[in-house]
């Protein structure tokens, strides 16, 4: 119901916008300035100057953003489906092995065999064949080396007979339906191949289905780095709302020194911090010392509190705590006592002055904090990869693996696609309930 | 004091406060307000006029003293359990609620059913006119319109007293003249007890059946509005309320009412013995600057005076004299036909009436 009330503001708000410019545009007939040329014309050589200057004073910034951000995004997103490496390594084999069809025949007839070959011999000569034998091979196993040993084997090939036997010949996988399908898939410059792959689903002959269940990991892990955010968000909040209180109740002198405790977090590197956790969580760490030396647990029983889920979630609660105070400081802070007191003159009890006139004026906060908090926390990576261990790292971590050790990139850019699609519908939803006007950082 | 209930609807005994406990805000503080009375708390900021109405809405502790409410202690009442409405400086009004469901809040923690709360709801949108502003939200309304609604909301749960701090503040001088008027009219027919906070005199003048001046934590004097300017007690009120002639001189001699003082240039004049601390002791002169009398008209307490400056109003003159070695003496010439012709530089004749001079403290 509140957030009805608050969504029905955001859209007065937006109506009587529309309201204006209706009267803008219903004033007859073009308006002239005192020397005949048009007022608008008139207006915008006026202001050109000005507007040129604040092109240009926010030009660098533009063009930094546009080079280091939304470029990378755009090509991040074409390589989550680009696939050109089986059209270009195999130009002739690509436009043949359409009309094959593995439901009738098992493996391809002669012309695909032949035109593969001269695309491999072309390939083998380019130094091209390799390449793409490990590209294939992270989609069927095996095609590596076969590729490798059909590779060294060619220029024995006598391109004047039937190519097909000779393959064989070389090896039985040339017979393999899978080997052939998976060709055939990837001959399209576009696939949808990473985007199964990042969400545990395979194409097989019977449609997209979910991979075998011991061979899942990524929609355990997108759902890990969900409701872990998710906890971690509610934490924030309910550990930064009475903080965020007391900060703007305080006199200015005794909330500045609390502010600065607060903020403190953000002066010290994040390594360190998130240092100074395992150094306090550990097995040997000062809390399990503490808790032995005082009787409470025995010194072969330590508790597990990092390299798991609780340790992530520990660390990355008190990492991301600032990001939730701060919004909801800046909105406490401008909440006059006079409405609580007033609520209390008109009756009601503490409770109902805060729960009825309090709380409501700090959803704004409360959505910035939130939105801020989630969303930085579903692309957390160095700290859950530090004390996480292997229950508690989130998707970035694979996102990580990808790009720095397998080398597949275009895997790496679906899963943070994938990613980014999940906090543009955060934002989305946010933005349906609460109202993206609502939000107030500072 | 009075022991009839209705004379002493709220009483202030004896009350104290002090937030650091080294200094007093308010300083032994004694005051009656009957039902239905429109007492207006008046003083400079700082005089500890906000923290008496905040001590008696609940919102501040009393540190020693007791405050009764109809005969009854409320020092340890929540504030919600007091039933005194409230108009704050900022009015307040809830942002997040639509005008009516601020109304309906007193109503609703009071768990009034539904169709009773919109019809209270209702008449008190219709006894300050915004009948037609229901579904508004308060950013949507003028300051004068958010005004009236605070006024509503404090009046629709029908308390029989309501304290108002500094309510018209933030308007402009107009709308603060008209709302002046219509709270004192809604006050005489609903006959609830308002206590009222302004540093605005004219303001405490216009509305109040009586005004207790403020300064240092002291009431310095309760008196209605009419006598607060005529026969102000000592010499802060006389500065305080109205504009005002110092000057200053010791007393000579006393006769019963009337005090013999002479100025420092050795002349002397009569005055009204008020709160002069007796023969040989200096005192402050109080007259006002339309008590003066000009030319033909000064007959008593005559002296010669030359004028310095004179500023043309329209409906009076106002000139600055010297008087007794006093230059910023002002006397407001009335605009009337065959008014005393004043020229700079010149000499004239200014006087006035014995009664009319009052001997203070001299502060």
């Amino acid at each position: 119901m509140r957030a009805t009330a608050v969504r029905s503001l955001g859209f007065n708000k937006r109506k009587s916008r529309g309201f204006m410019s209706d009267q803008v545009m219903n004033s007859s007939g073009p308006m002239l300035a005192a020397d005949g040329t048009p007022l608008k014309a008139k207006l915008a050589r006026a202001e050109r100057t000005q507007r040129i200057r604040a092109a240009v004073l926010v030009m660098p910034l533009f063009l930094f953003i546009l080079i280091t951000f939304i470029a990378p995004i755009f090509n991040m997103l074409y390589r989550s489906v680009e696939n050109k490496i089986v059209t270009d390594t195999l130009p002739k084999t690509a436009a043949v092995i359409g009309e094959w069809d593995s439901g009738i025949d098992a493996v391809p007839d002669e012309a695909v065999f032949s035109a593969f070959a001269e695309d491999f011999k072309a390939a083998i000569a380019a130094r091209e064949h390799t390449k793409l034998g490990s590209r294939l091979n992270y989609e069927k196993a095996g095609i590596a080396s076969l590729f490798r040993k059909t590779g060294r084997r060619l220029k024995k090939f006598d391109f004047d007979q039937p190519l097909k036997p000779q393959f064989l010949a070389v090896d039985d996988k040339w017979g393999d339906t899978e080997i052939w399908q998976t060709i055939q898939q990837f001959a399209h410059p576009l696939t949808m191949g990473y985007y199964y792959a990042a969400l545990d689903l395979e194409a097989g002959p019977d449609g997209v289905n979910l991979v075998a269940e011991n061979q899942r990991q990524y929609l355990r892990l997108f759902w890990r780095t969900l409701w872990m955010s998710l906890l971690i968000t509610g934490l924030c909040f309910s550990m930064a709302y009475p903080v965020a209180y007391l900060l703007s109740i305080l006199p200015m002198k005794s909330s500045n020194l609390l502010m600065i405790l607060v903020l403190l977090p953000f002066w010290t590197s994040l390594l360190a911090r998130t240092s100074a956790w395992k150094v306090l969580l550990q097995r040997e760490g000062v809390i399990n010392e503490t808790l032995v030396q005082l009787g409470f647990v025995a010194t072969d029983n330590r508790l597990e509190l990092i390299n798991n889920t609780f340790g992530t979630i520990t660390a990355m609660t008190h990492i991301l705590l600032p990001f939730m105070i701060l919004p909801l400081f800046s909105v406490m802070r401008t909440i006059p006592p006079s409405y609580v007191r007033a609520a209390r003159s008109l009756g009601a009890t503490e409770f109902t002055a805060f729960w009825r006139v309090y709380f409501p004026q700090t959803i704004s906060g409360i959505g910035a904090g939130s939105i801020l908090v989630f969303i930085l926390s579903i692309g957390y990576y160095i700290t859950p990869e530090l004390v996480g261990g292997r229950t508690g790292v989130f998707i970035s971590s694979r996102i990580a693996y990808h790009v720095l050790t397998s080398l597949n990139w275009g895997l790496a850019a679906s899963l943070g696609s994938l990613l980014l699609i999940g906090v543009l519908v955060v934002y989305w939803l946010y933005d349906r309930i609460v109202g993206i006007d609502n939000v107030k950082l500072g | 004091m009075a022991v009839d209930g209705a004379s002493d609807y709220v009483v202030f005994d004896h009350v104290q406060k002090s937030y650091d406990g080294e200094e007093l805000v308010v300083k032994d503080l004694n005051l009656n307000i009957a039902k239905g009375e429109f007492v207006t708390m008046l003083g400079p900021s700082g005089s500890g006029k906000t923290t008496c109405l905040m001590m008696l809405a609940g919102f501040e502790s009393v540190t020693h003293g007791e405050i009764r409410l109809n005969g009854r202690p409320i020092n340890n009442i929540p504030p919600h359990k007091r039933g005194i409405g409230m108009v704050f400086q900022n009015y307040a009004l809830f942002p997040h609620m639509t005008v009516e469901e601020n109304l309906a809040f007193p109503l609703s923690v009071r768990g009034m059913g539904r169709s009773e709360r919109e019809q209270r709801v209702r008449n008190a949108l219709d006894m300050v006119q915004m009948g037609e502003f229901g579904k508004r939200r308060p950013a949507q309304l003028s300051g004068g319109q958010q005004q009236r609604i605070a006024l509503a909301r404090a009046l629709v749960f029908e308390p029989e007293l309501v304290l108002m701090d500094e309510p018209l503040g933030a308007l402009d001088k107009q709308l603060r003249e008209h709302m002046q008027y219509e709270i004192k009219h809604l006050h005489e027919r609903l006959g609830v007890s308002v206590v009222y906070v302004t540093h605005d005199q004219t303001e405490a003048l216009t509305m109040s059946d009586r005004v207790a001046v403020f300064n240092h934590g002291v009431i310095q004097q309760l008196a209605p509005p009419a006598d607060l300017y005529e026969r102000p007690q000592n010499a802060f009120v006389a500065q305080f309320i109205g504009e005002n002639n110092k000057l200053v001189g010791s007393v000579d001699a006393i006769n019963g009412e009337v005090a013999d003082v002479v100025l420092p240039g050795g002349e002397r004049c009569q005055a009204t013995v008020v709160n002069c601390e007796g023969v040989g002791k200096n005192t402050l002169l109080s007259i006002r600057p339309e008590r003066v009398l000009v030319g033909d008209e000064a007959v008593s307490n005559a002296t010669s005076a030359t004028v310095k400056e004179l500023i043309y109003l329209g409906d009076h003159i106002r000139a600055r004299l010297d008087v007794y070695g006093n230059d910023e003496f002002i006397v407001k010439v009335p605009n009337k036909s065959n008014h005393a012709m004043l020229s700079v530089g010149s000499e004239v004749r200014v006087g006035w009436v014995t009664d009319d001079c009052r001997a203070l403290d001299a502060a």
